[in-house]
């Protein structure tokens, strides 16, 4: 079905600002391997599906480098779709 | 029409196998069933998946059956606190539309919708939760939409996966009438067998009866049928805050004269288990095990448990179980007192409609059958209608009630 796209579930390390209104807002991302991202922005935020990977979570819309892409919230865990390079 | 009430029925289609299938994307596609214990060949199938079901594989099977059925089915163990999860993630959603939500089961809900169409119709209203549901959660609901709970169900059924089916009052004799009676929710296999005795197989059919003849079969509930056929069960949505599942269901007593022997214990265990019985069928549990609570003449305790070979609701074969339980056990050093028995491990009824290799399923049969009737009697013309033989005359347990130990807070958690 999404042969061409098999992602995997990998959970990271974020670095969160917890706002006075309430709101979390991820700032940076960290791999397991200490690769560290900022997050440029952050476009939008609801409860969706991660159809690629499984389960369900926050999902917040963010772009980092110029690239936009999701980052998952479920259960105090955060993860991404990640691109299955050992596929 | 101002009045008209406006019902949904939410279900969540295949919801185990669907969860599963939501969760390892690598099932999708695939014929999957959900399998009591997958290590096991006579584990029971819980539940399958869209294309398990086409294979053959039903609900109950023993997964080496399922397996001949379908050679490719893949069977995973069940994750319950997955299924809670998305049970309760699922009734978040409803509540943003109304608070009057009243759960059926994890998997399925109504939704009273009456009164609120400035905000949308009820269609509306279904499809937005059909859309949220799937996006939200990856997971599909089929929705029926209705002016009562009976039809909202049935609608529900109509089409799945993924799909919403009206039942309007213009439309519901061409739509309703010509379904089988048994379609109609609460009308289990005993009513749909005496009602095939009377010649009464379709829903038409039993909504053509005069009322006072089925009163005169079926007692009140002959009139609660009737009015299901004809689309005027008036039976609210009841608001109910999410429950989460109960975890054991147990009745005690202390009895007002000290039990001498085994026969007087096997009496009273018999006895309690007619009630917890009764109370799996109403929340629709079976058990997988038992656990005893005996408290001696000297008020000192002793707690046993065991594991069934098989997920039952009979009172016969909880009070056996508990029973035997009491003759391995106990050491009879001090008389006893009070007894408690519990049934523990409950899982969905329908998730244990039981095979097994070890048991004479045809005997089984009887016996639930019997116990169908049993109830059915009980329910009709109270408790005391029928009884056993063995539970007549003294069993040293005061009848009114006074002394029963409900079991407190571990019964609900
Ligand atoms: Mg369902």
């Amino acid at each position: 079905m999404e042969k061409h796209d098999l992602r995997r579930k990998v959970f990271v390390d974020v670095i969160v600002q917890h706002r006075k209104t309430g709101e979390k807002k991820p700032l940076y991302i960290i791999f397991e391997d200490g690769r560290q991202y900022e997050i440029d922005k952050l476009c939008a935020c609801r409860r969706a599906a991660a159809s690629k990977v499984g389960g369900t979570g926050i999902r917040y819309t963010i772009r980092v480098r110029g690239q936009e892409t999701f980052l998952f919230e479920d259960e105090d865990l955060w993860f991404v779709e990640a691109k299955n390079l050992h596929a | 029409m101002a009045n008209q009430r406006v019902i949904l029925h939410s279900d969540m289609n295949s919801f185990y196998a669907s969860v599963e299938m939501m969760l390892d994307p690598s099932l999708r596609g695939k014929p999957v069933a959900v399998c009591g214990s997958t290590e096991n060949r006579h584990g029971i199938i819980l539940a399958k998946s869209e294309l398990a079901k086409k294979a053959g594989v039903k609900t109950g099977m023993v997964n080496w059956e399922a397996r001949q059925c379908c050679r490719d089915l893949i069977l995973v163990p069940p994750q319950y606190d997955q299924y809670l999860k998305y049970s309760k993630l699922a009734h978040e959603i409803y509540y943003r539309y109304t608070d009057l939500v009243e759960p059926f089961g994890m998997d399925e809900c109504w939704l009273d919708w009456t009164g609120s169409s400035v905000f949308g119709s009820g269609m509306e209203i279904a499809e937005a939760i059909r859309k949220s549901v799937r996006e939200e959660l990856g997971l599909t609901v089929s929705i029926g939409v209705s002016f009562n709970k009976i039809f909202a169900k049935l609608g529900s059924d109509m089409k799945k996966p993924d799909a919403i089916t009206e039942i309007s009052k213009e439309a519901y004799q061409e739509m309703v009438w010509p379904l089988p009676a048994s379609d109609l929710i609460y009308v289990g296999r005993a009513t749909t067998r005496r009602l095939a005795g009377y010649g009464i197989r379709t829903v038409g059919q039993l909504a053509a009866l005069e009322p006072e003849l089925l009163r005169r079969w079926f007692g009140i509930n002959g009139i609660k049928l009737w009015q299901y056929a004809n689309g005027t069960d008036a039976s609210r949505v009841m608001h109910k805050d999410f429950v989460s599942p109960i975890k054991s269901i147990g009745h005690g007593i202390t009895c007002n004269a000290d039990l001498e022997n085994e026969t007087e214990v096997f009496k009273v265990m018999f006895e309690l288990s007619q009630d917890v019985g009764h109370r799996l069928r109403v929340h629709e549990l079976s058990a997988q095990g038992v656990q005893i609570f005996i408290r001696s003449k000297d008020l000192s305790y002793k707690q046993f448990q065991c594991r069934l070979p098989v997920r039952t609701q009979l009172p016969s074969e909880i009070s056996t179980a508990g029973y035997q339980l009491f003759q391995n056990k106990y050491r009879w050093d001090q008389p006893v007192r009070a007894v408690t028995i519990r049934a523990t491990e409950l899982q969905p009824q329908n998730a244990a409609d039981q095979l097994s290799l070890y048991v004479d399923n045809a005997r089984r049969d009887r016996r639930i059958r019997l116990q169908d009737t049993v109830e059915e009697v009980r329910q009709r013309f109270g408790k005391g209608a029928l009884t056993y033989g063995v539970l007549m005359g003294n069993l040293k347990m005061p009848d009114d009630g006074r002394d029963t130990v409900r079991m407190p807070s571990p019964m609900y958690q």
